[in-house]
């Protein structure tokens, strides 16, 4: 930890001041928070404090996803505070979220005096217990001079091996204590030693499969991103003249411009990406982790591949896909080894022949590119559109930060991203409402790039109040909101399974005459830009409006038709071979690649054949 | 679905009893018997817990273990190679009548009386979970009353130590 290097002699404090003293010490600029009643101690000197920024949110799960934003856009840890009870349970959310995406955070919470914990004092949560199964490691602290050491272990632990997020919980009785501060403390860590540094045999092992394969693909995952190895990636891809898709979490780790690029595998990936990973022979998984939204079916998928499978967490190996090479390592060192091993066999003369699989694969890229229909009437405006004009408009150097539903998908699949971390969603929890925050973070964290969500118009209704704090605190987010007035995703599943019986999904937002909220009222309330566009030919100009106005927050409410699907789909449960490119329509294949896998009826296991009309299992549902 | 005994060292700290409970729990295992106390390192706790998995699943308890902050080591112990022993009190009904079988069964297992009432002894018995169980079949017509038992502990054969290997890792 190079932040320890600067040693400071012991100084008499208290624990709120050693708390603020460590995260000084720790380099933390930004702290998104609420005070209450048991952290209040710990405000009181941050607000001396001329290193930390804290910014006032209002909601604690705002807080929390600004922090997952920050830590996203830049590789640093975020840093989350809230008070005990309430204040700590709203943290629960973003926790939990960066516990699936492996976004290194530090939340701090205040907790009830040592003497109280147990006896259902006011503001009383075990959030120690509750965050357990959600957080990489978490503390409990009573005794003010354990306070530098647990944030320093805090800080460790969050940003090396598998990133994550740690909770510590101090006790106001300790934040009130005199303590001596001094650093750097002893961090005591005994049971925590990842491995990051590849085996060499494994790395030998996978060249020497590559150079036999005749069909690879590099399937990228997140962990490449968290790594920072996208420079890599791309020099191996160069060298090997591989085909590559990204993960939904891994969107930016190669060009979308570059040829080898197939696109995002899964169940609204490209057919090409699917197809491609379906006819492997060989899977080379980087810091991906055969999530049942990329490999459909999993006895299914990609049947004839062997697997590759290097990740930092050894858990993640093996764990649904049988890895016929595992590589337990950071993705950074694993794919430079790779690259000084395969170039090596190349000089000796060992080198893979995949020409014919690069035609191949060009061939389905070039025949299914991601594409949609137009609105029937002509009336309505297409989100994809919207979608499409808004990345070749704002272009590669901004930060596109997505909610969950059909407009995270659309903003995955219509935005060309050419860089790492500039892309940020919720991909494994799936949180609707982490647009808006989460782009505060980014944008607080890297204040002169252009930071645009584009959320849903229910995803929006879940956490736009920290537009108030984007306005007072001169954050100056942009905010397109794809409104369907549903929530979309639900209400596509209801149509393809439900019987198109729409229960519970229409948001009142944008249809039939009304806008329960008026969104451009609501950002005009909050002291925004508020913008409206409900027709094509309005897109660009009101796009260019929104980029020319940065002393404000920006919000357009583009009103898009409601029956846009998200497209290729594969229906959850089943075999990535039978993705569909648009409702009841299979690609149509050359006779050689039509030899699909046979199905299996119950795909589901429910008792009820599979079938493209039918009723899904309802634990397989989306949020919108 | 087969047992497996691992013992599991922690760091002897609060919570960690509830961490490791919780990730079995989360992940979808079921404990059989699960055993803790201090080793010959106070500031070390060793677990023994038994679980009845696959072998792949197995694997994947063990990682996940491994990954636990204040998790040192987990060691599968094998039944051949290691000394396996759990203790069992149980309390029978034996009158004047049946009294002197019982206590024959007793001698039999080599258990203990450690208690005695006009109605009932109170047996203590240690061993493999196999051993206990006969033990509870041959006890039971005559009227098991009560019945506690611990947890599983168990000890690789051997010179080596477990504990040992895992300090000088750390």
């Amino acid at each position: 930890m190079a932040s320890q290097a600067r040693s400071k002699a012991p100084v008499t404090v208290t624990g709120a001041q050693s708390l603020v003293l460590s995260l000084e010490a720790m380099d933390v600029d930004t702290v998104f928070g609420i005070p209450g009643g048991a952290i209040l101690p710990a405000y009181d000197p941050l607000l001396d404090s001329v290193k930390v920024r804290h910014i006032l949110v209002r909601h604690e799960q705002g807080a929390g996803h600004a922090a997952e934003g920050y830590a996203a856009a830049t590789g640093k840890v975020g840093v989350c505070m809230a008070t005990s009870g309430p204040g700590a349970t709203n943290l629960v959310t973003p926790i939990a979220d960066a516990h699936m995406d492996s976004v290194p955070i530090v939340a701090i919470t205040g907790q009830v005096n040592s003497a109280s914990i147990g006896s259902d004092a006011f503001q009383e949560a075990d959030i120690r217990g509750i965050t357990m199964p959600v957080t990489k490691h978490n503390y409990l602290v009573t005794n003010a001079d354990d306070i530098p050491r647990v944030i320093a272990e805090a800080f460790h632990v969050a940003s090396t091996g598998r990133p994550g997020p740690v909770l510590v919980d101090i006790s106001k009785d300790a934040l009130q204590a005199k303590t001596t501060f001094s650093w750097p403390p002893r961090v005591e860590l005994p049971g925590y030693r990842p491995v990051t540094r590849p085996h060499s045999k494994q790395i030998r092992e996978a060249a020497r499969m590559i150079a036999a394969a005749e069909r690879p693909v590099l399937y990228v995952g997140g962990g490449v991103i968290r790594a920072r190895a996208a420079a890599e990636l791309r020099r191996l891809v160069e060298l090997t003249q591989i085909p590559v898709v990204t993960t939904l979490m891994a969107r930016g780790a190669l060009p979308d411009s570059h040829p080898l690029h197939l696109g995002m595998p899964g169940m609204h990936g490209t057919v090409s990406a699917v197809t491609a990973l379906q006819k492997a022979d060989l899977i080379i998984a980087l810091g991906a982790r055969f999530d049942d939204r990329v490999t459909g079916q999993l006895s299914t998928f990609a049947p004839e591949a062997k697997v590759i499978h290097a990740d930092i967490d050894p858990a993640e190996i093996g764990k649904n896909r049988h890895a016929d090479v595992p590589i337990v390592g950071d993705c950074k060192g694993v794919i430079s080894d790779l690259f000084d091993a395969i170039d090596a066999d190349m000089e000796a003369g060992h080198l893979g022949d995949y020409v014919e699989w690069r035609e191949r694969v060009a061939g389905w890229k070039s025949m299914f590119p991601i594409g949609y229909s137009e609105p029937a009437e002509g009336a309505t405006l297409a989100p994809q559109y919207v979608i499409e004009r808004l990345g070749a408009i704002v272009g590669p150097d901004a930060t596109y930060v997505a909610g969950v539903g059909q407009h995270q998908m659309w903003a995955a699949q219509f935005v060309q991203y050419e860089r790492p971390n500039s892309w940020l969603n919720s991909g494994g929890l799936g949180t609707m409402g982490y647009a808006v925050p989460a782009a505060m973070g980014a944008k607080a964290a890297e204040p002169d790039r252009t930071v645009w969500a584009i959320d849903g118009d229910g995803c929006f209704q879940m956490t736009n109040q920290e537009l108030a704090t984007c306005v007072i605190n001169n954050i100056p987010i942009k905010v397109a909101i794809i409104n369907n007035s549903s929530l979309g995703m639900v209400r596509q599943w209801q149509t393809l399974f439900y019987n198109e019986r729409y229960s519970n999904t229409d948001l009142h937002t944008s249809h039939a005459g009304e806008r329960i909220p008026d969104f451009v009222k609501l950002a005009d309330a909050y002291g925004c830009l508020g913008l409206r566009c409900e027709r094509p030919e309005d897109v660009d100009a009101t796009i260019k409006a929104a980029m020319d106005c940065n002393d404000r927050p920006v919000v357009i409410d583009f009103v898009v038709h409601r029956d846009a699907m998200v497209w290729p789909m594969v229906p959850a449960g089943v075999s990535n071979d039978l993705i569909q490119i648009a409702k009841d329509t299979a690609p149509q294949w050359d006779r050689e690649e039509s030899d699909a896998v046979e199905q299996d009826l119950d795909a589901d296991h429910d008792g009820i054949p599979s079938g493209s009309h039918r009723t899904s299992d309802p634990a397989e549902g989306d949020q919108a | 679905m087969s047992k497996h005994t691992l013992s599991v060292l922690v760091e002897n700290k609060p919570g960690v009893l509830a961490r490791i409970a919780s990730l079995f729990s989360r992940r979808g295992f079921n404990i059989d018997s699960l055993a803790v106390g201090e080793t010959e390192y106070p500031e070390i706790s060793r677990m023994t817990v038994v679980v009845d998995v696959e072998d792949l699943p197995l694997e994947q308890v063990t990682k996940q273990l491994n990954k636990l902050v204040e998790v040192l080591k987990v060691v599968e112990l094998e039944s051949a190679s290691a000394v396996q022993r759990q203790v069992m009190l149980i309390k029978v009904r034996a009158d004047a009548a049946t009294r002197s079988q019982v206590l024959e069964m007793v001698q039999m297992f080599r258990a203990k009386v450690v208690d005695v009432a006009t109605e009932s002894l109170t047996i203590e018995a240690t061993g493999t979970s196999d051993k206990l169980r006969a033990l509870l079949d041959v006890l039971e017509p005559y009227g098991v009353k009560e019945l506690v038992q611990s947890g599983l502990v168990a000890i690789g054969r051997g010179p080596r130590s477990i504990t040992d290997r895992a300090l000088r890792v750390g």
